[in-house]
């Protein structure tokens, strides 16, 4: 076989594996043929990994093996935490994406194989500054996500200024670098401003704007690979990548629709900065709680009832009392859905896999159009560890930092019963006015305990 | 403006429609195996890590690439293994009673 010859091989191997890429997506679109996305996802991957091991580039073996046994080895642990950790196991996987984008990136203009041009080394710089700060900000976000680092915001007097600086300093090496591609020593140091302005570009945001920041850096992590693409010209890079980035994207725009804001908003607005004010001025008001006992009654006497599961629900590991608690209501013959907001949890999708995982039906999980027109023929909505998105500021309180988000409408349901630890104010600070209102009940507790609590009411001895 | 750039600037806007065209369509219960999933397939870049690692013209790509290597296979692995695990536990009410 001659080198040509083989070197179409290869292509056409990278070809059928764009074939299944988007095929492995295009079976997502359905619970059901779901998993044969995965598997249409890991031939075309194994296809194309080895293909690339007879591409006669290769004189070296010894380290491709030992970085795939090392990757395989972080990987796999990687691939079997618990669900609760999926949002930094995410998080996480992000930065390893942006980092080996970076650091081929970086590899190639060390190369040297050919004369580095202006055009090649504007994609390059560009390819390498979007890695890196993706790869710190990934890292931050994660740091947030396993609580090493401070969920709430982190911000300073003119924050805003130091980090476009920052990122203004890495875009003018890299134009000094396109200038004259010959001044190679600028090129570490806009490395490590890129590195840099990723952790500025993530610390300021708080958790709650999490589900937003992962499918930003999501889409960071796509377009480097793609920008990759251009600079090795590699088609199923470009392709992977476009794919990735467009997901990560769709994911963005959905989550900033959910909580009516803007992307800059979302990056400079430093959310909870606000709310200070806003929480100290509000006056005593008289809330109405209850006990375990009391809400079973309530629940066993109704007919239909629609729990709302938030970032809380995760934090306590609640969801396995939850799946009880459905499994006694349905049992008593009650219609029990639940409510998803786009933005509950801390990663697109986060409640329904916690729910999945402790198998409650995904024809239960209703999203948030769907249901919002049931909860006025709902007899009992139950809140479990979440808040802002079922605050009716958002709705009628012009003042409010959250005026305008979508919420679950749970403050038409005949009841209201919130599961909450105290009356502290929730994540982003904000009071919500439905726990004052005469129709709702403050379960003061942990979820867990709480729901458990509820679960031993109605099968107990009765 | 090299010829290479235009012919992958092609393929990236059409990959790009494709993929606006299949996510939109992914239902918003499956959001978390999304983002592992598209992690894993954008783990791909792993081809051309092995490249640069197994080139070996300089210490310095090397190392680089043999970083890349493992940093990017492991959320192939990684990302492909986890989108399974969650996939399995979303169950319908009618395949539960079964």
């Amino acid at each position: 076989m001659t080198a040509l010859a083989l070197q179409q091989y290869l292509d056409f191997a990278y070809i059928i594996a764009v074939i299944l890429f988007i095929l492995s997506l295009r079976f997502l679109s359905s619970p059901a043929s779901a998993r044969w996305g995965v598997l249409a996802g890991e031939i075309g991957a194994a296809l194309a990994v080895a293909a690339t091991l007879f591409n006669p580039e290769l004189v070296q073996y010894k380290w491709i093996l030992i970085a795939l046994i090392v990757g395989a080895g972080v990987g796999i642990p990687l691939g079997l935490v618990h669900m609760t950790a999926v949002p930094q196991r995410t998080a996480l996987s992000h930065a390893f994406g942006a980092l080996s984008a970076a650091m081929i990136g970086i590899a190639e203009y060390y190369v040297g194989t050919a004369p580095v041009t202006r055009f090649e080394m504007g994609e390059i710089a560009l390819e390498v500054i979007i890695g890196s700060l993706t790869f710190t900000g990934s890292l931050i976000a994660a740091g947030k996500l396993q609580e090493l680092l401070p969920q709430r915001p982190i911000v300073y007097r003119g924050q805003n200024i130091v980090s476009l600086s920052v990122l203004a300093g890495a875009l003018g090496l890299a134009v000094a670098l396109v200038v004259n591609p010959a001044h190679a020593m600028l090129f570490p140091v806009m490395v490590i401003v890129a590195l840099i302005f990723g952790v500025l570009l993530v610390t300021p945001i708080g958790g709650a704007d999490m589900p937003t920041v992962i499918s930003l850096l999501n889409s960071y992590a796509g377009f480097s690979a793609a920008l990759l693409g251009f600079v090795l010209n590699s088609k199923v890079l470009v392709v992977a990548g476009a794919l990735d980035g467009s997901s990560g994207f769709i994911l963005s725009l959905i989550m900033c629709k959910a909580m009516n804001r803007s992307f800059t908003n979302v990056m400079f607005g430093a959310f909870g900065q606000v709310q200070v004010s806003a929480a100290a001025q509000k006056e005593e008001r008289v809330v109405r709680s209850a006990t375990p006992e009391e809400a079973a009654a309530i629940l066993a006497a109704a007919n239909k009832v629609v729990i709302v599961p938030g970032y809380g629900m995760a934090v306590a590991q609640a969801q396995h009392k939850v799946r009880e608690l459905y499994d006694v209501l349905t049992k008593k013959g009650i219609d029990v859905r639940f409510a998803i907001h786009p933005v509950a949890g801390r990663m697109p999708g986060h409640m329904n896999v916690l729910l999945a995982e402790a198998d409650i039906p995904y024809d239960r999980l209703i999203e948030m159009d769907e249901i919002n027109g049931d909860f006025a023929q709902t007899d009992v909505a139950l809140i479990i560890g979440a808040n802002d998105v079922t605050n009716p500021a958002a709705r009628n309180d012009q003042t409010s930092p959250i005026f305008g988000m979508p919420i679950l409408d749970v403050d038409k349901a005949h009841t209201v019963m919130v599961i909450k630890r105290s009356m502290n104010p929730g994540f982003a600070g904000i009071d919500n006015p439905l726990y004052y209102f005469d129709r709702t009940l403050m379960l003061f507790g942990d979820a867990k305990q709480f729901v458990g609590g509820i679960v031993r009411e109605l099968t107990g001895g009765h | 403006m090299p010829a290479d750039f235009i012919s992958n600037l092609y393929v990236f806007i059409l990959a790009g429609f494709v993929g606006f065209e299949v996510i939109r369509r992914v239902s918003p219960l499956l959001h978390t195996p999304l983002m592992s999933l598209t992690n894993a397939l954008d783990a791909i870049v792993v081809v051309a890590a092995i490249i640069i690692a197994g080139r070996h013209e300089t210490t310095l790509t090397t190392v680089l690439g043999a970083i890349a290597v493992a940093a990017s296979f492991s959320n192939m692995v990684g990302g492909f293994l986890i989108t399974d695990r969650m996939l399995r536990m979303f169950k319908s009410g009618r395949s539960k009673q079964s």
